[in-house]
């Protein structure tokens, strides 16, 4: 199964065996054991739900040491479903780096970085006003559009909050796997802060061979 | 040491010379010409070295045809294959970029003889 938990660890370079110097996302992932196999009968719906990261013991709740306690497991930090490509993985098995291989293209999902309130220039890409020539418009948003129309329309953008969000980098090349030390080295960077929890999956523009 | 540092660590030759501008090398590179790889050499003196860890870089100039020519290779690639100190040189700058102004008699460069 081609889907993990992990923490961005941070980005550096590594030669790839042609001698590029790529840059590349350390990923610190699993292993994930297997904490609940949702089906169809009971759930309505199959999944997978891995479980990833130490946690203290007295920072989780019974109703979550219970629910780990039924698959056999010691509680851990994060709980992710996942759907695809879950064919003959069932409760108490452990998935780890080694389901990965380099070349293997994969989608990367994470928690961007929080920017706060955020004014047009760095949430749009707006241009922004000149800084001199007597031109009193700086980093202002200019127009909000058609005053005949009587009402703003619907996704002008608009300073606001930004960042924060759910994004998926999709069709990254896994440069190298450490199976010793539990990491994947992902081509380019990927969405979150260091410390951030991510989750990779097989892309999904990848053409599967039936 | 955190895995970062780990990683960029395990990227660097153990096996580099210890040079610095003004010095003469050799860099054997490896190129590839149709689907064939060989290794060429390079000769030239060492203007720049560039960047740190990993990532450092080294520029190399020759008079080449009579004209300038000046290389740039990452020192740690795979595709570097060594790195041969040939002559030491004495200068004054860490930057020879006053090299490329200078031709023939002007642009050489004093010889360190003993051995360090």
């Amino acid at each position: 199964m081609k889907n993990i938990i992990g923490r961005k660890v941070g980005m550096t370079s590594v030669f790839t065996a042609d001698g590029r110097y790529v840059p590349v996302t350390v990923i610190e992932a699993g292993p994930c054991p297997v904490v609940q196999r949702k089906t169809k009968a009971t759930d309505g719906y199959e999944s997978v739900a891995l479980a990833f990261g130490d946690v203290k013991k007295s920072r989780v709740t019974r109703a979550i040491t219970g629910h780990f306690k039924r698959a056999g497991l010691e509680p851990k930090r994060d709980v992710r479903e996942f759907r695809a490509g879950i064919e003959g993985i069932e409760q108490g098995a452990v998935i780890t780096v080694e389901s990965f291989a380099a070349g293997d293209r994969v989608d990367v999902a994470g928690t961007s970085k929080g920017h706060g309130f955020s004014g047009g220039i760095k949430r749009h890409n707006f241009s922004g006003g000149s800084a001199s020539h007597g031109q009193m418009i700086h980093r202002q948003p200019g127009s909000n559009g058609d005053t005949n129309a009587g009402h703003t329309s619907r996704g002008s953008r608009r300073p606001g909050h930004y960042g924060v969000d759910r994004i998926t980098h999709q069709n990254l090349e896994i440069v190298r796997t450490d199976v010793e030390r539990n990491l994947l080295l992902v081509r380019g960077p990927v969405p979150g802060p260091k410390n951030g929890l991510v989750t990779v999956s097989l892309s999904v523009k990848t053409k599967v061979s039936a | 040491m955190n895995v970062i540092d780990l990683i960029q660590k395990e990227q660097e030759k153990s096996s580099v010379p210890i040079f610095r501008p003004g010095d003469t090398v050799k860099v054997y590179s490896k190129v590839v010409e149709g689907g064939k790889e060989r290794i060429q050499m390079f000769e030239g003196v060492v203007t720049v070295r560039r960047g740190g860890g990993s990532a450092e870089t080294i520029t190399v100039r020759r008079i080449s045809h009579g004209v300038g020519v000046e290389k740039s290779f990452l020192l740690h690639s795979p595709r570097v294959d060594k790195v041969e100190v040939s002559k030491r040189g004495i200068v004054r700058r860490s930057r020879l970029y006053y090299l490329s102004d200078k031709v023939g008699k002007a642009a050489r460069i004093k010889e360190k003889k003993a051995v360090r």
